[in-house]
């Protein structure tokens, strides 16, 4: 079986894209939009929020299936841990941002920097699960028997989401419900924000593939620097011997 | 599996038996946590007869991870062996797990005499707390197994495995701390809900690792 790689146009176009949609949605955001009655100016942040937890949820969602698909022996692959990692690493990330931006938005409209709110705090340990799949990814471990660890972990993590969404639902809930429909415009807010939060997704999620192939390209060649060590480091001794005799 | 599953869980609790880590250091270092609690909050404002039930969960998890790293490092080097004596492998996670379940509910009940004792705490519904160990403890110990296999062998085990299991028996911590707290105020009937997570939590990683330790097996 030939491996996967991703060509560098994928890359670039996934870049601009990135960057342009992102312009156009901080154009939006920034000068177009309006301030809402409820929440002022904050409500700006909508270009961001929704889509990087929407994101986060996405990253660790191939994740999941990834592994999956590197469990089972006949989808077997090494590409699928590669990709395993790298979307949970961007996934990460995203998560981390999630974190930040609903700080940001929660300090002036709810009055605290972060409060045990159900959606935080299940979004906090959803950081925390990956952080640790992340970890378990760095220990060192022959390929087979880190990817299969790993594959595990991912699937005891994301196992554990929906009971951890129950936990922290009936514990206590102060964030506002799923307001947003991704295939349809909210009713609730004007032109002006229904596009921006457009292309907040849009640009969003051209830059979380885009990273995505990223890492996905960067352990793809660990991997490969792994693989061929024990061959680079004996070249490397029989250059030092050629220099040392003159050859 | 049953067969195979009492096997293991009797040679790992004849080992912890024999050695005494669990009676000299674990149990000693459940109560101390208990007692630097009320260090740590003022002992004469009621405070800690308030927060006895978290106190509680969060003194069993963390010796729960103490009773995990001590039931993965018995076949620390040798897990060969266990992988090559012929015994299913779904049995020898039940083994496993059945016995840091053991040691756990002995935790529990020394922990919960130490909070009625130390903290003032009375039990109003006693159904529901254990209730509430059981499904938390069958939950902890699954979940712990499965990531002390997944932590074996490595160098760094002991700060990887907090890491680890720490988020994922969050909501064991959560659950079982309301269902406690219900029991502890005498409604009983505000707890069943959280009875629900915590079972949900116990078969989803029983099942799991009944399905899945064979595969973690053959890492060794």
């Amino acid at each position: 079986m030939t491996s996967f790689t991703p060509p560098r146009w994928l890359t670039t176009a996934l870049f601009l894209g990135a960057v342009a949609f992102g312009v156009a949605a901080a154009v939006d955001g920034l000068w177009v939009m309006g301030p809402t009655a409820e929440q002022g100016d904050y409500s700006r942040l909508l270009v961001v929020h929704p889509p990087v937890a929407t994101l986060a949820y996405a990253g660790f969602g191939i994740t999941a299936l990834a592994s999956i698909l590197y469990l089972v022996p006949r989808t077997r692959r090494r590409e699928w841990d590669l990709l395993a990692g790298a979307s949970a690493e961007v996934g990460v990330v995203f998560c981390g941002l999630t974190l930040i931006t609903g700080s940001i938005w929660g300090r002036p409209v709810w009055g605290v920097w972060w409060t045990w709110d159900a959606r935080l705090t299940a979004e906090a340990l959803l950081f925390a699960l990956f952080l640790g799949y992340l970890a378990l990814r760095r220990v060192p471990a022959s390929p087979h028997v880190r990817a299969r660890r790993c594959a595990i972990a991912a699937l005891i993590a994301v196992l554990d989401i929906p009971i951890v969404h129950y936990a922290t639902s009936w514990w206590q809930t102060l964030h506002q419900g799923s307001s947003i429909d991704l295939l349809q415009p909210d009713k609730h807010l004007d032109t002006a924000h229904n596009v921006g939060l457009a292309l907040g997704f849009i640009s969003l999620s051209l830059a979380f593939a885009w990273l995505l192939v990223l890492r996905y390209r960067v352990e793809k060649l660990e991997a490969r620097y792994e693989d061929q060590a024990l061959t680079v480091a004996l070249e490397a001794r029989h250059a030092e011997g050629r220099v040392e005799v003159g050859v | 599996m049953w067969r195979d599953a009492a096997l293991v869980a009797g040679k790992d609790l004849r080992i912890e038996a024999r050695s005494r880590v669990a009676t000299n250091q674990v149990a000693p270092f459940a109560m101390l946590v208990l007692v630097l609690f009320a260090f740590a909050l003022d002992p004469n404002r009621g405070v800690l007869k308030q927060a006895a039930s978290g106190l509680y969960w969060v003194a069993v998890l963390f010796s729960a991870l103490l009773a995990v790293q001590r039931s993965a490092s018995i076949e620390a080097g040798d897990r060969d062996q266990l992988r090559m004596s012929g015994l299913d492998p779904a049995g020898i996670f039940l083994g496993k797990a059945g016995a840091v379940a053991a040691q756990l509910a002995v935790l529990e009940v020394l922990l919960g005499v130490g909070i009625v004792v130390l903290y003032n705490a009375r039990v109003a519904s006693v159904g529901l707390v254990v209730a509430a160990c059981v499904l938390a403890t069958v939950g902890l110990a699954a979940a712990g197994t499965l990531y002390a296999s997944l932590a074996a062998g490595v160098k760094v085990r002991d700060t990887l495995l907090p890491l680890l299991l720490l988020p994922v028996a969050a909501p064991v911590l959560l659950a079982a701390t309301e269902a406690w707290q219900a029991a502890l105020a005498g409604h009983p009937g505000d707890g069943t809900q959280w009875l629900e997570i915590l079972g949900a939590f116990a078969v989803v990683y029983v099942a799991f690792g009944v399905v899945g330790y064979g595969a973690l097996m053959e890492d060794a």
